[in-house]
């Protein structure tokens, strides 16, 4: 059983139909990716998922429930967690406060337990413990990334939903995050990404979905697209 | 000199406007601690505006009426305790009377919190489920204020059998004769004073650490700040909306007894509407939105109304008020401290 599955998921803004009929899985343990270009689709899937975006048709099961009626709020608690687009990181709030909200509905049992997932994001990302008292609005894009991130890891997700993460990045940056996505994949974190990075992205990827005009129109392993002409002229520039 | 004379000898407004720079010199520190104790008392009601704006970007203008239910509250609850209201000061010995005057507080807490939660409840959170625009919150905010105001000046007599609403003020019930305690620069600091700066005080530092050192405060400006990305932290917005208005509400409900102390002439259906336009300037003027700015804010206008008052002449204080906010407004759009629960949302 998948940890996440659509089926025939279709959302839209208005009359104009975003995602159309998208159906997709996540196995448990997976590192699945969304790869597409600008209005392909992928935030508007992932806003669906995480419930912020109401769906028009179709189904998103976790972990076998359906939870279509399950409020946005409410799909943190049972480990949907989604570090959007654009990073969303609180400007008026301290790197530490940021990493605290995102423990705001997954509370610790004990301060012990919450020191220690604490403790393993700021040794995942050094950088966030040498500006945890800075306000989240005067960080570098690459260090707002880091709190995105790690403040999605502090709700400990079972399914952790990573919204373009190299978006305006420097390339080691982008390095870096990637071998980060990498790393917290490795310790056993389902992830699904959604990336326009494709070369990063697909080499990382034990799957991946390719995404246009809000359908999906191919799929497969990742090394297996990264090696497809038509993927590799359409999203890695080699003609 | 008590008129404005222009250049060619031509006087205007002979006799209305005073420039008694005189009379501010010699009473500036009473008019410093009388215009501190109004200012914190406006600073409690516009912490309820910036609130409500940081969450909803709404202007909440039945919040002054939120203030005045809050009057009433503290009433009611004395009239529960047994107070027969005469007008005249009750004698009950300063441990008790604190203790009474406390009781009266949470009783107007208890009553503009609860009113503030309904509001929410009744006339707002329709609208949100709706989408509606801007504008018809804004109408609904101003429509609420008017039901409010009808529903003590007509409806509550009859639920009380006249003994509270109407169209007259009540008979103010009086627990505290000023009677000045020391000194401070030459004026003199009353007992009712006191109390008004010390709770407000309190109330203050109270709030201030709620918002900014809980989680529900972090709830709060996380919704101020960016709703979907709180919304994506398991944030109920709905449910910080709510806590919002309480809060607010329940600070308007102890500074509407504050008040009944400052200005003891009973309490009346009509009695928030300027106090409130007052507060909302005052978080204006400190940057709504922001915590501190309002607090700062509501100090600010108290004192500068009161200046104000002394150099031009009484009847000039409200015009002094919304002089000085357009003024701050020319030069600081933002306000003093500019927007902060919901900073940079860019």
């Amino acid at each position: 059983m998948p940890l996440l599955e659509l089926k025939d998921l279709t959302v839209s803004y208005g009359r104009i139909e975003a995602v159309r009929g998208i159906s997709l899985t996540v196995d448990e343990g997976e590192l699945v990716t969304l790869i597409g270009a600008n209005g392909a689709g992928k935030t508007t899937t992932m806003r669906a998922i995480s419930g912020v975006r109401p769906l028009a048709r179709g189904s998103v099961h976790f972990d076998g429930k359906d939870i279509a009626r399950v409020k946005a709020h409410e799909r943190v608690l049972q480990g949907i967690v989604q570090a959007p687009e654009g990073r969303g990181v609180f400007p008026g709030m301290t790197v530490l406060e940021n990493l605290e909200m995102g423990c705001y509905a997954r509370t610790f049992p004990t301060k012990a337990a919450h020191d220690e997932v604490l403790e393993h994001v700021l040794e995942l990302f050094p950088r966030l413990r040498e500006r945890k008292d800075q306000l989240g609005g005067t960080l570098s894009g690459g260090e707002q990334q880091m709190v995105a991130i790690g403040r999605a890891l502090m709700a400990r997700p079972r399914l952790l939903l990573l919204d373009e993460p190299s978006m305006g990045l420097a390339p080691l940056v982008i390095q870096q995050i990637f071998r980060i996505i990498s790393e917290i994949n490795g310790e056993g974190t389902t992830i699904l990404l959604v990336e326009q990075n494709a070369q990063q992205a697909l080499s990382r990827s034990h799957r991946a979905y390719i995404l246009e005009t809000g359908e999906v129109v191919k799929t497969g392993p990742g090394t297996e697209l990264l090696a497809d002409p038509a993927v590799k002229q359409a999203y890695l520039g080699v003609a | 000199m008590s008129a404005l004379v222009l250049a060619g000898g031509q006087v205007l407004a002979d006799g209305v406007i005073d420039f008694n720079v005189g009379a501010l010199g010699r009473n500036f520190w009473s008019l410093t601690v009388s215009g501190l104790t109004y200012g914190s008392i406006y600073a409690l009601v516009a912490v309820g505006y910036t609130l409500v704006y940081g969450v909803l970007r709404l202007i909440n203008f039945a919040h002054s009426e939120i203030f005045m239910l809050g009057m009433f509250g503290q009433y009611a609850t004395l009239m529960l305790l047994g107070f027969n209201p005469s007008g005249d000061v009750f004698q009950q010995g300063v441990l008790l009377t604190i203790v009474f005057l406390g009781v009266a507080m949470v009783g107007g807490m208890a009553v503009s919190g609860g009113a503030a939660v309904v509001l929410e409840r009744v006339a707002y959170r329709p609208l949100r489920r709706r989408g509606a625009p801007a504008l018809v919150f804004l109408i609904t905010a101003i429509g609420a204020s008017f039901v409010i105001q009808e529903f003590v000046h007509f409806v509550l007599p009859k639920l009380t059998g006249n003994a509270l609403g109407g169209v007259n003020a009540q008979q103010p019930i009086r627990l505290v004769q000023p009677s000045t305690q020391f000194e401070l620069f030459g004026a003199n600091v009353t007992n009712v004073d006191l109390v008004i700066v010390v709770a407000a005080l309190a109330l203050a530092f109270a709030v201030d650490r709620f918002v900014n050192a809980t989680k529900f405060g972090r709830g709060i400006r996380a919704v101020a700040q960016d709703p979907v990305t709180a919304t994506l932290m398991g944030v109920s917005r709905e449910r910080i909306i709510v806590l919002t208005f309480l809060v607010g509400g329940m600070l308007a409900g102890a500074a509407a007894l504050l008040y009944t102390l400052r200005v003891p002439s009973g309490v009346i259906y009509s009695g928030g509407f300027i106090l409130g336009l007052k507060a909302f300037s005052a978080a204006v003027l400190g940057g709504i939105g922001n915590l501190r700015g309002a607090l700062l804010g509501g100090l600010l206008l108290g004192v500068m109304e009161l200046y104000g008052q002394a150099l031009f002449g009484t009847e000039w204080r409200d015009v002094v008020a919304f002089v000085l906010l357009i003024l701050v407004l020319m030069f600081r759009p933002t306000g003093i401290l500019g927007e902060s629960l919901g900073k940079a949302r860019a």
